[in-house]
């Protein structure tokens, strides 16, 4: 596994960074067209999340490199209000902003794997992946 | 950062040529409209050629753009979204379906012809 990059959330112009570091890493990574699309669309939802919800996060990046699997992993981290109720975020077409950010059972489907877990009043912490086929 | 609207007869065309964010993606909403108003325009095509990436944000600004435009009497063609974008679109549940679409500029224009008959 190689170092990971990091990207804070903060302002709006931060989630078209992060998710410009995203493609440009799938890239190196050897990701095609479409998954690079998948990667970074994934990116600028985890970071629209952070920017509605939590104010201020970081998404990080590492790329999976050994034997078995090459691949891409993003991980999403805030310290907001945290999600109250998993199942129901995770039912398609929930949304406590009016349909402004990401469903993330989307996300999910965009990704090989997803792994969410959070905390009422401590934050959210979201880990997904994509592999190099 | 503003998106350029340009007037061709009774049509405004627009392509889409930078990353967007969400302001001005926002800003992009009340141009247009503007433009609308102020041009008297029956028909607009959105390009979207150059855009590599479309999320939940860009897809509910684009999809209220042509709701919006269709209130005040005009009609939007969206142009010329990638097969990537495509698929992305699905995968996340966005499926647009009251938006109506077309290949390429060319064949926007000509549905726009067609349906407004001029």
């Amino acid at each position: 596994m190689k170092p990971q990059s990091c990207v804070n959330i903060k302002k709006e112009w931060d989630i078209v960074g992060a998710r410009q570091l995203g493609r440009d890493i799938a890239k190196k990574v050897g990701f095609g067209i479409v998954d690079q699309a998948r990667i970074a669309t994934t990116i600028s939802e985890l970071a629209r999340n952070i920017y509605l919800y939590a104010e201020h996060g970081q998404i990080c990046f590492e790329v999976i490199d050994n034997l078995e699997h090459k691949g891409m992993c993003m991980i999403a981290i805030d310290v907001g209000p945290g999600i109250e109720d998993i199942g129901q975020v995770m039912e398609d077409g929930y949304s406590t902003s009016g349909g402004l950010g990401a469903g993330l059972p989307g996300v999910k489907r965009l990704m090989d794997e997803f792994d969410l877990q959070s905390e009422v009043g401590k934050g959210t912490r979201i880990k997904a992946i994509k592999w190099l086929r | 950062m503003r998106i350029p609207i340009l007037k061709l007869h009774n049509y405004l065309l627009i392509s889409i040529q930078t990353e967007i964010d969400d302001q001005t993606a926002i800003q992009f909403q009340e141009d247009l409209l503007d433009k609308i108003h102020k041009s008297g325009s029956s028909g607009v095509v959105i390009d979207l050629t150059s855009v590599e990436i479309i999320d939940s944000f860009i897809a509910k600004v684009l999809g209220d753009v042509v709701t919006m435009s269709d209130l005040m009497g005009a009609k939007v063609v969206l142009t010329g979204i990638q097969p990537a974008v495509a698929m992305t679109l699905i995968d996340l549940g966005i499926h647009l379906k009251n938006v109506p679409t077309a290949l390429n500029l060319e064949q926007g224009l000509i549905k726009l012809y067609q349906e407004l008959g001029e």
